[in-house]
């Protein structure tokens, strides 16, 4: 029992980044008609976005202290971050420690910012053209937005820690009552998850209860009606192209604590993310959050011990059997609608 | 109204005319001109490639040297084979690396097991890939659009999770498969080469011809790889121009009329997906015929997505398209990865040095380890505005200097015919 | 017993009763039209009897055999052809590669590997397809892009690909809707010349009824997803029934 609820646990932060990217995806299926594939690179700016803010923040000047010298005997070299210095060390210290939270804050602008320019100049011109063009259109950009964020910060994963409260794990267990020592789960990942939950329900929320939303919403259902109506729907879809890219970001930011970004983790997640899609059922939202969720906890208990005795490798196809199973037997996916690209 | 029957009953008899002809080796007018402009680019590549003398400073630029026109052709047969599928019947395959690496696993297997002659390995590629390719699109094929490509997708990056790890006993995994002195080698006979070869004759053999300042390389492997590419080529046009590459173009324009025409677009977009397998297949049994080695990062998604832009680029749907678009990417990509600062500053010598360094600043992103930035924006480029490819492009650039050249009626001609094609 | 038999056909979309009990029997070599107001369920029943519907009960009999069950394609090569409503061509191909398409499909059936032969070395089927296009005026057309054909040429060559095909029995789905004038009568022209040579069934849709009463020989009238009258024209042009279907219609 308690096994298993590990197992589900040690699911849910992949789960979660499936969620949220299969979400961002299948909102821009769902609004404009386009299949995404550089979707992924929105969730690796995300977290380079975070990078970049920790790096901003941690930027330091040198000062030399004549009272310590270092193992040559010259004169010691000290860095004082900026952020200390301005703040006060403690102040700027914990300000420095707290960069990937606070990245938040930088990210959501940016990630709107680059999903604007990202439909306003390029993906607007493929609303009429077939799929197979957005296909290749987007991969070319998935292409040249890794390689962009390679130029800039090298091949190599760049380790981004959380905050010092969150680091470590707890003994999670205990608090449902099972016994001490058998479920002990990093914090950061149960954050992630919270995160990832609040960032859906701010999302259901949006589409459900404002006009916006419902306007989104009709148009999913059926765009040509709602172009007929005199609404300018073009304009509420480059926002929320803008949302997807920000969802998508944000899950990027928050993802750096548990993986160290590197400029490829984006075509890693997003071709796991299109077939959470697919499994979930292309163009519904509930579909993409729940088979995020059930293929990570999928995913995480493949990837135990047993289950690798049981059948060696299966962790690493897990995913993609469960898709072809699933497109086999229920063509439009868990909670997909008739006539979504049937075509 | 009369005049104008007339006019075209009397086009309809040319017409038939030029249909009784025969033709040579069954193709007719211009596929005659294009096999030959083939042929003769193939057979005359280490020349023609190599056009700067060596020692030149614009021998950087050449590309007649053997292992990069091998690459040529061999990647010049794999887009062949999938022009048949996306271009014929615009089913978006993004897995057929997975054949390729498939047929390379065989064929060092062969080289195993029997001998380093390439032709057994060669068979078993193009069987184990077709045998592969119908598992893998019997399944795919039962969806179509966007649901297929991600399918084809999925199986891709299957077999590669499985070549790298589970099925290490048949794929050495990371390390990659390659022979080794204690393999069998059953058929192998005393004093034959202990690396490919096509009965005793190996495929690293050279023949270096030197005139004046210009060596050229004449390469065995090459030319066994360029004759085949050159019959993978003939029976492509022969497919293209086949009832059977008709029906594939009926399933790409309207599959419900097919349907109600007593057709069932089902198999004929299977046996286009197996016989492109087969030409993957057999590419990647050429690519370990070349350098006996297979390893699973050949089947990775990237690879398939470059087996889709060099048919995209070259033009999807035309003949001689995905054959160009391979060259081009094989030759880019060998040209950029090898242009660093040091060359870039040559370059721009003759430019004040301030300029000379913002020059390199602004070029150097894009070369040297930067090649897949450029390969990217040219993917997305060709995309925007040149769906068609350097194919449609060329149709294009002529059409202008018609314009220029004939007055208004030829050029509607010329448009009709255009449309005709 | 006609060559269509249609018996006891029931099709509901949820709550809707799209088809209640459907009766009908075509005669071989006869025009049959179906009328009805909008909604009657023609184009339902047109579906049914193609295979991209299946009824939920009663039988579908043609030429002696069920036709429930069967894929599009496999109905079509039983002998029945359907023009659409909206025209379905192969807009990528030639004209000419449109009406061989159907040739081809006629001789060698649902699939096969004709991979090596050469399409224009089929002596046989390019001069069927030619004779073809030139029974419909558009041989001077032959190499021209289907897609930049007008509507009515479209409509055409549709209907030049269906009759390729040498049908027992040709399903005609609106065929002069949105036409103007001058080309309904072309239309009209052409399947009274298809009709005069005696050797296939038609099964027209219609809301033209100049078209309906130029051509049929027996009309059965639909509403809402019943057959309320079947009757030789004459007798259907005053029927106090079909009246009230259609003036029921208008009122609304």
């Amino acid at each position: 029992m308690d096994a298993i609820f590990l197992q589900i646990l040690n699911g849910l932060d992949k789960g979660s980044a499936y969620a949220l990217i299969a979400l961002g995806l299948t909102l821009i299926f769902g609004t404009l008609g386009v299949v995404n594939f550089a979707h992924g690179a929105l969730f690796m700016i995300g977290a380079f976005c975070a990078v970049t803010l920790s790096r901003i923040l941690s930027a330091s000047f040198i000062t030399i202290d004549e009272t310590r010298t270092d193992f040559l005997g010259n004169p010691m070299e000290v860095q004082t971050p900026y952020a200390e210095a301005w703040f006060g060390p403690e102040i700027g210290a914990s300000i420095i420690d707290w960069a990937v939270p606070l990245s938040i804050l930088f990210a959501i602008p940016v990630m709107l910012l680059v999903g604007f320019i990202m439909e306003r100049g390029l993906i607007k011109y493929f609303y009429k053209r077939p799929h197979a063009d957005q296909i290749l259109v987007t991969f070319g950009l998935a292409i040249v937005l890794q390689e962009v964020i390679k130029y800039f910060y090298g091949a190599n994963p760049i380790p981004t820690p959380a905050p010092e409260v969150f680091r470590g794990s707890m003994d999670f267990g205990v608090m449902l009552g099972f016994d001490p020592n058998v479920i002990i789960y990093p914090i950061w990942r149960l954050v992630y998850f919270l995160f990832s939950l609040s960032i859906i329900a701010a999302v259901f929320g949006f589409l459900q209860f404002t006009t916006f939303g419902m306007v989104v919403r009709a148009g999913m259902a059926d765009r040509e009606t709602v172009g007929i109506l005199g609404i300018d729907i073009d304009k509420r879809f480059t926002i929320m192209f803008g949302i997807a890219a920000a969802v998508a970001g944000l899950a990027g930011v928050m993802y750096t604590p548990i993986n160290p970004p590197n400029y490829h983790m984006g075509m890693d997640f997003l071709v796991l993310s299109f077939v959470v899609v697919v499994v979930g059922g292309m163009g519904s939202l509930p579909g993409a959050v729940l088979a995020g969720f059930l293929l990570g906890i999928l995913e995480s208990f493949a990837s135990t011990t047993w289950a690798i005795g049981l059948v060696p490798g299966i962790n690493q196809i897990i995913i993609y059997l469960v898709a072809i199973v699933v497109l086999l037997t229920r063509p439009r996916g868990l909670l997909g609608r008739k006539g979504v690209m049937e075509e | 109204m009369t005049d104008q029957t007339q006019h075209t009953a009397a086009g309809a008899t040319t017409n038939r005319e030029s249909r009784s002809t025969g033709g040579f080796l069954g193709l007719k007018g211009r596929d005659v001109t294009l096999m030959i402009v083939v042929l003769i680019l193939t057979m005359a590549a280490p020349i023609i490639l190599n056009p700067f003398p060596q020692g030149s400073s614009l021998a950087q630029f050449n590309a007649g040297y053997p292992d990069l026109m091998q690459r040529f052709v061999i990647f010049g047969i794999l887009a062949i084979g999938f022009n048949i599928l996306f271009g014929l019947t615009g089913y978006l395959s993004f897995g057929h690396a997975a054949f390729l690496g498939v047929g390379s696993y065989s064929t060092v297997w062969m080289f195993k097991l029997l001998n380093y002659n390439v032709l057994p390995g060669l068979v078993l590629a193009v069987i184990v890939a077709a045998l592969f390719s119908l598992l893998i699109g019997y399944i795919s094929l039962r969806r179509s659009g966007i649901y297929f490509s991600i399918l084809t997708l999925a199986f891709a990056q299957m077999s590669f999770a499985l070549a790298y790890s589970v099925l290490t006993p048949i794929t050495n995994g990371e390390t990659g498969l390659q022979v080794y002195t204690s393999d069998p080698q059953w058929l192998r006979a005393a004093g034959s080469p202990d690396m490919p070869h096509l009965f005793g004759i190996t495929m690293r053999a050279t023949e270096t011809v030197r005139v004046g300042g210009w060596s050229f390389d004449f390469n065995f492997g090459y030319y066994f790889c360029a004759v085949v590419m050159v019959l993978a080529f003939y029976m492509a046009i022969r497919i293209f121009r086949s009832p059977f590459g008709m029906m594939l173009r009926a399933v790409k324009s309207n599959q419900q009329r097919m349907n109600y025409t007593g057709l069932n677009p089902r198999p004929y977009t299977l046996a286009a997906f197996v016989i492109s397998g087969m030409y993957a297949g057999l590419a990647g049994g050429l690519m370990a015929s070349m350098d006996p080695l297979a390893g699973a990062e050949r089947m990775q998604w990237t690879a398939s997505g470059e087996i889709v832009l060099m048919t995209i680029l070259g033009g999807a749907g035309t003949l001689i398209g995905p054959v160009l678009g391979a060259g081009l990417i094989k030759y880019f990509e060998n040209i950029f990865s090898k242009i660093n600062d040091g060359v870039l500053h040559q370059w721009f010598a003759f430019m004040p040095d301030g300029i000379e360094n913002a020059l390199v600043t602004i070029v150097h992103p894009f070369v040297g380890k930067g090649w897949h930035l450029t390969l990217g924006l040219m993917f997305m480029l060709i995309v925007c505005f040149l769906p068609g490819g350097l194919v449609e492009g060329g149709k294009r650039i002529a059409t202008v200097f018609r314009r220029d050249r004939k007055s208004g009626p030829v050029e509607q001609q010329a448009a009709q015919k255009r449309n005709a094609e | 017993m006609g060559i269509l038999e249609v018996k006891g056909v029931n099709k509901r979309f949820g709550g809707l009763q799209a088809l209640g009990d459907v009766n009908l029997s075509v005669k071989e070599n006869t025009c049959h039209a179906i009328i009805g107001p909008n909604g009657a369920g023609k184009s339902t029943l047109l579906n049914c009897l193609v295979g991209k519907l299946v009824p939920d009960t009663g039988s579908v009999m043609f030429d002696g055999n069920s036709v429930l069950g069967r894929k599009p394609h496999e109905i079509n090569q039983m002998g029945i052809s359907r023009v659409f409503q909206t025209p379905e061509i192969f807009a990528d191909l030639t004209v000419f590669e449109n009406v061989m398409i159907p040739c081809f499909a006629k001789r060698d059936g649902s699939f096969r590997m004709h991979a090596f032969e050469r399409t224009d070395s089929e002596t046989g089927i390019v001069d069927q397809a030619e004779r073809m296009l030139r029974e419909v005026n558009m041989f001077e057309k032959r190499d021209v892009v289907a897609s930049s054909l007008s509507r009515g040429d479209k409509r055409r060559l549709e209907m030049a690909m269906c009759l390729s095909q040498k049908p027992k029995l040709l399903l005609l789905d609106e065929p002069t809707a949105g036409m103007a004038r001058a080309d309904t009568n072309n239309t009209i022209d052409l399947l009274k010349t298809i009709k005069a040579k005696g050797d296939v069934t038609m099964c027209i849709i219609e809301h033209d009824m100049h078209v309906v009463f130029s051509l049929a020989d027996r009309i059965t009238v639909l509403a809402q997803g019943t057959p309320l009258v079947e009757d030789i024209p004459e007798n259907i042009k005053g029927h106090p029934k079909v009246r009230e279907a259609y003036l029921g219609e208008a009122e609304v």
